[in-house]
C-alpha cells in the first residue's frame, strides 16, 4: 500500500494574523506549523502503511520554509518527503497547485492520496477533489471513517452531510481528504526526529516535474485583498446572579432584538 | 462599484430526499442580483423534487434545467460533475453558483478542475467589477476577510456560504422547464452504501436560525439535555464548542468552529463556552450573540451582544420555560 499524502504549511490557528499595508500578512515572528488537518492526513497514511506495508511519501507546494513542515511529518514516520518550489508557484491559485501536485503524483503509482480536507490559512477546501479530478481518481471528502479492504482493492469511508452520515464505497486507487475526527494523529517521537532530521527532502522545480507554463494554466483565481474583519463589540452584559431577571433580559433580547420570538 | 451584469448565472439546486435546502434559495437571489435583467437557471439534478417549476420560479429563476437520470438519483461526485461539466459546455453559463454543503464542497473543484474553471469558495459577498467577478470570503480562522477576483476560466464557479444571503420575496411565477440528458457514458466508480439520517437533527446547524450551544461549562454529556430542551423550545439545533468533542459529551457533528463547522445563524447563544479563537472562527458570523458563562472574563463576552454572567444551570431550565410561555402567548 503506497500513499502519497500532502501537506501545507500554515500560520498556527491561535496566533494573531497581521495583515501588511501591500497585502498579505506579515510573517515576522509568526509560528508556521503543519495544517492541522494534515497531521490527521498523515496519521491515516501511517496506519495505512502500518496494516498493509509499503511506503508513505509527504508532498509540499510552497517556499522554502515549508521544509518544516514536511520534516514533521517525517518525524511522524513517513518515509520520504517532497518539496514542490518554484517562482512560478508564489503565486498559484489552487487549480495550479493541484496541477504541480498531479504531474509529482502521475510520477509514482500511489494507491491511495490523502490530504486534509482543508487548510486552515485559506479555509478554501479546493484542492484535493480537484487533484483528485486530475489524477483521475474517485475521491471522498472529508471523511471521518476509513476502512480499507486490501483484498476487494476498495475503501469504505463515512461522511457528515448535513443532517446525515453518508456511507460510500470507493475502489482503490482513491484520493481521500480528512475530517479531524478520523484519527488522533501521533506525536513525533524522539528517534523519529532524530531519523528525520537525517532525511533528504527532495527539491523539485517545475521543470524537474516536467510540466511547463502553458499546463501549469493560468491563475484564475487572485487574491488581492486582505482585510480586518469589522471588529464585533461587546454588548449589554447583564449580571446573573438574580436567574429570573437573567432570563427576562435574554427573552426580551431574542424577541426585541434578534426578532426570533 | 458593480458594472455591468451576467448573461447567464446558474444555480445548482442542492436537494436530498425530495427536500430542497435552503440555500438553494439564497443563490438564486444572488444569481438574479448578478444577472440582472440576464438569465437565472436553477439546475436540478436527479428527480423527486415537486413541481420545480413553481418552487424555483417564485424565487426569481428563469428557467429550470432537469436532468432526470437514476444515475443522479443518489449525489455522486463524478456523476455530478459529468452532468454539469456536459451542460456547462453545452450553454456556457457565465457563472455557476454551488452552495457550501458537503455536496458542494465535495462537487465544486472536481468540476473547476474538469472545466478548467476559476473557482472561488466560502463566499459571504459577489460582486462584478470591470468584467471580474469579486468574492469576499473568510480567512485565517476569520481573523481576516480576503478579497479574490476571478478573470480568467469560465465559467466561473462560486462556492457560496449558507444563511448569508437572503432568501428572495416569493412571487407568484412560474416558468419554463427543459430537460437536458445526461451522457451516455459516465463513469461513476463510488457507490454509496447507504446514508444514514441523523434523528436529532431536526435542522442542519448551517441552515438553523438559531443554535443552542454548549462548551465546558456544561461539565458533562448529561447536561447536553438542559440546550436540548431550549432548542426544542426555540425550534433551534444543538452545537457545541471543541471540549465536549474531545471529551466525548457529543459527536463530532456537533462541532462549531475552526475543525467544525462554519455557522451564522440569527441568534447563536453560547452556553458555558469561553470563546477560544478556535470557536470563535465558527461562530463570529452570526448576527447575534448571547453568551451565558459564569466567568465575567471570558472572551466571548467580548463579542456577544447579550452577556449573562451567571449560572447556565439555574438559567437554562427558567429560560426554556420562559420561551415556552412566550411561544403559547404568541
Amino acid at each position: 500500500m503506497n500513499v502519497i499524502v500532502c501537506i501545507k504549511q500554515v500560520p498556527d490557528t491561535e496566533a494573531p494574523i497581521r495583515i501588511r499595508a501591500g497585502g498579505g500578512i506579515d510573517e515576522t515572528g509568526l509560528n508556521l506549523v503543519m495544517n492541522y488537518y494534515d497531521e490527521h492526513a498523515t496519521e491515516a497514511a501511517l496506519r495505512l502503511r502500518e496494516q498493509f506495508g509499503g511506503t508513505v511519501t509527504v508532498v509540499a507546494v510552497g517556499p522554502e520554509r515549508t521544509r518544516e513542515a514536511l520534516r514533521q511529518a517525517l518525524a511522524m514516520g513517513a518515509d520520504e518527503a517532497t518539496l514542490l518550489r518554484d517562482p512560478a508557484l508564489d503565486a498559484a491559485d489552487h487549480l495550479q497547485v493541484a496541477r504541480a501536485l498531479a504531474a509529482f503524483i502521475r510520477s509514482r503509482t500511489p494507491d491511495a492520496v490523502i490530504c486534509g480536507k482543508l487548510s486552515t490559512d485559506d479555509n478554501a477546501a479546493v484542492v484535493g477533489a480537484a487533484l483528485a479530478e486530475l489524477l483521475d481518481l474517485p475521491q471522498a471528502t472529508a471523511i471521518a471513517k476509513l476502512e480499507l479492504d486490501a483484498g476487494a482493492g476498495h475503501a469504505t469511508v463515512h461522511r457528515e452531510l448535513e443532517g446525515a452520515l453518508e456511507i460510500l464505497e470507493v475502489p482503490l486507487p482513491a484520493l481521500f481528504t480528512v475530517e479531524r475526527s478520523l484519527n488522533e494523529p501521533r506525536y513525533p517521537s524522539l528517534p523519529g526526529i532524530m531519523k528525520a532530521k537525517r532525511k533528504e527532502i527532495a527539491v523539485l522545480d517545475l521543470a524537474a516535474l516536467g510540466l511547463s507554463a502553458n499546463e501549469l494554466g493560468p491563475a484564475g483565481a487572485t487574491l488581492t485583498g486582505l482585510a480586518t474583519p469589522p471588529g464585533r463589540t461587546a454588548g449589554i452584559q447583564v449580571n446573573g446572579a438574580d436567574p429570573d431577571a437573567a432570563v427576562e433580559a435574554i427573552v426580551t433580547f431574542l424577541g426585541d432584538r434578534a426578532k426570533v420570538l | 462599484m458593480a458594472q455591468g451584469a451576467l448573461p447567464e448565472v446558474w444555480v445548482l439546486v442542492a436537494h436530498r430526499e425530495g427536500s430542497v435546502r435552503k440555500i438553494t434559495y439564497e443563490l438564486l437571489g444572488t444569481a438574479r442580483g448578478l444577472a440582472g435583467e440576464g438569465r437565472v437557471v436553477a439546475v436540478l439534478l436527479g428527480g423527486g423534487v415537486e413541481d420545480p417549476a413553481r418552487i424555483f420560479g417564485q424565487r426569481g429563476a428563469d428557467e429550470v434545467m432537469v436532468i432526470d437520470d437514476p444515475r443522479l438519483t443518489q449525489y455522486t461526485t463524478e456523476g455530478y460533475a459529468a452532468a454539469l461539466a456536459a451542460l456547462a459546455s453545452e450553454h456556457t453559463p457565465a457563472l455557476l453558483l454551488i452552495g457550501s454543503t458537503a455536496q458542494g464542497r465535495d462537487l465544486a473543484p472536481r468540476l473547476a478542475a474538469r472545466l478548467g474553471a476559476a473557482i472561488v469558495t466560502d463566499c459571504q459577498t459577489l460582486a462584478l467589477e470591470g468584467g471580474e467577478l469579486v468574492a469576499t470570503r473568510p480567512m485565517y480562522t476569520r481573523k481576516a476577510i480576503g478579497t479574490v477576483r476571478l478573470a480568467q476560466g469560465r465559467p466561473w464557479i462560486a462556492v457560496v456560504l449558507p444563511a448569508v444571503f437572503p432568501v428572495p420575496e416569493e412571487s407568484d411565477r412560474s416558468v419554463e422547464v427543459r430537460e437536458a440528458s445526461l451522457p451516455a457514458e459516465v463513469r461513476i466508480r463510488t457507490r454509496v452504501v447507504e446514508t444514514r439520517a441523523i434523528e436529532r437533527e431536526t435542522v442542519p446547524l448551517t441552515e438553523a436560525d438559531v443554535i443552542v450551544s454548549g462548551g465546558r461549562g456544561l461539565r458533562g454529556p448529561e447536561n447536553f439535555a438542559l440546550l436540548d430542551a431550549l432548542a426544542r423550545a426555540l425550534e433551534a439545533a444543538v452545537g457545541s464548542s471543541r471540549p465536549p468533542v474531545d471529551s466525548g459529551w457529543v459527536p463530532h457533528d456537533y462541532e462549531i468552529g475552526q475543525t467544525g463547522k462554519t455557522v451564522s445563524p440569527q441568534v447563536y447563544i453560547a452556553c458555558g463556552i469561553s470563546g477560544a479563537p478556535q470557536h470563535l472562527a465558527g461562530m463570529s458570523g452570526s448576527k447575534f450573540i448571547v453568551a451565558i458563562n459564569k466567568d465575567p472574563n471570558a472572551p466571548i463576552f467580548q463579542l456577544a451582544d447579550l452577556g449573562v454572567v451567571g449560572d447556565l444551570f439555574e438559567i437554562l431550565p427558567r429560560l426554556t420555560e420562559a420561551v415556552k410561555k412566550r411561544k403559547a402567548a404568541g
